[in-house]
């Protein structure tokens, strides 16, 4: 599990990259630079997908595969549980990070744990 | 040719309000005369705005020069205007299949053929896009359709307000949503794969999904919120929010790209910026 982390945190602007539970947004497993907190991001990731999922799957849109927060000051990134096991790949990045590269490593994050 | 130009010329000159511009410009593209009759097009577009026959023509000097992405816009109106528009039809049939999309390239002539069943070159453009190669670029219809306004001003007008707020725009008339922040809907509409409406639950949904955004990026330190993109399995979608109140949901096919759709979204963003400031 880690190794997949360190690939995404690899990825230069990523400030941070986790695996959380779908189901109570706890912290599985984390890769985090200092000052970001673990326990805050998966807790709001988890419920902003569950809510994503919820407008998407009304829309017809299916099952969400990837998402992307973008925020003045960052963005979050995620990859969510149906595609992992009910586990969500998150990362946390700088707002110029390149999304396709995170995109592609979160992807790949979330085979591995698969 | 040169005659008929001249005499078309010397009508339209006599009196800029009829509608011989659409034969004017039908003859200058013809004879090639593209950037004149590009103007011809936009001037008479400018004093008709409502005729989507005027929209089919200035489209099909746009394609005559390689301007897919304006043609399409400018095809994608005079069929939000006049729905049974068969030249219209055909043309996004065209470029839809320029685009690599057959499905929807024939989902068009298929309508363009309910409309026009006895019309030969439907089935012989179905028929060529079966064997791979492209539909021939559309030619004017026959009989151009009447003005918008002319088969009812009232309806038309009305109908055409609340479309208005993303006119223009690729794709004006599906997949865009404009909400308030009690998840109200302000213009738009969505519907699923089925074609039924889903545009109120969707809605409900969103001002849920916008308030929830804010939070974790106030919360996480990132700042105010800009935008959501999400691939689905069926399809992409993007949230913003054009005003800190209103909220707009652009949701597209899977084979857009994110970027692309962003960009898209950034467009209807300013549109309904703009719309919203009218109010």
């Amino acid at each position: 599990m880690s190794k997949a982390l360190d690939l995404i945190t690899r990825v230069r602007g990523v400030r941070g990259a986790m695996l959380v539970s779908t189901e109570d947004g706890l912290v599985v497993a984390e890769q985090l630079m200092e000052g970001i907190k673990g326990g805050a991001v998966a807790a709001l990731a988890a419920s902003l997908a569950g809510r994503l999922g919820r407008a998407m799957e009304a829309a017809g849109t299916g099952t969400s595969v990837f998402w992307h927060l973008q925020a003045e000051q960052g963005a979050l990134l995620v990859v969510p549980g149906d595609a992992s096991g009910g586990i969500l790949v998150v990362a946390v990045a700088e707002p110029d990070v390149n999304i396709g590269l995170v995109r592609l490593e979160l992807l790949r994050a979330a085979e591995a744990v698969v | 040719m040169a005659d008929e130009i001249r005499a078309l010329s010397a009508q339209l000159a006599q009196d800029p309000q009829s509608l011989v511009f659409l034969r004017l410009g039908e003859a200058l593209r013809r004879k090639g005369q593209l950037d004149a009759a590009l103007r011809v097009a936009v001037n008479g577009l400018e004093r008709h705005p409502h005729l989507a026959d005027a929209h089919d023509l200035y489209a099909r000097i746009l394609t005559d020069k390689h301007d897919y992405a304006r043609a399409f816009d400018e095809w994608d109106m005079a069929v939000r205007i006049a729905p049974h528009h068969t030249g219209a039809l055909k043309g996004l049939a065209f470029l839809y299949f320029k685009v690599g999309d057959v499905a929807q390239a024939e989902a068009h002539l298929e309508q363009a053929r309910k409309v026009e069943p006895d019309d030969p070159s439907i089935d012989q453009a179905i028929v060529m896009m079966r064997k791979g190669a492209a539909p021939p670029a559309p030619e004017p219809s026959a009989a151009p359709s009447p003005p918008a306004a002319a088969v009812s001003p009232a309806a038309a007008s009305s109908a055409l307000d609340e479309a208005r707020v993303f006119a223009g725009l690729e794709g004006a008339n599906e997949g865009l949503l404009l909400i308030d922040g009690a998840g109200r809907v302000l213009g738009g509409s969505l519907k699923d794969k089925a074609g039924t409406d889903v545009t109120d639950a969707v809605a409900a949904y969103l001002a849920g999904v916008s308030q929830e955004a804010a939070r974790t990026a106030k919360l996480l330190g990132l700042g105010a919120w800009m935008g959501l993109s999400a691939e689905g399995q069926n399809g992409n979608v993007h949230l913003a929010h054009p005003t800190p109140e209103a909220l707009l949901l652009v949701v597209r096919e899977r084979g857009m790209p994110l970027g692309r759709l962003a960009i898209l979204a950034q467009r209807a963003t300013l549109m309904a910026r703009r719309w919203l400031e009218k109010q």
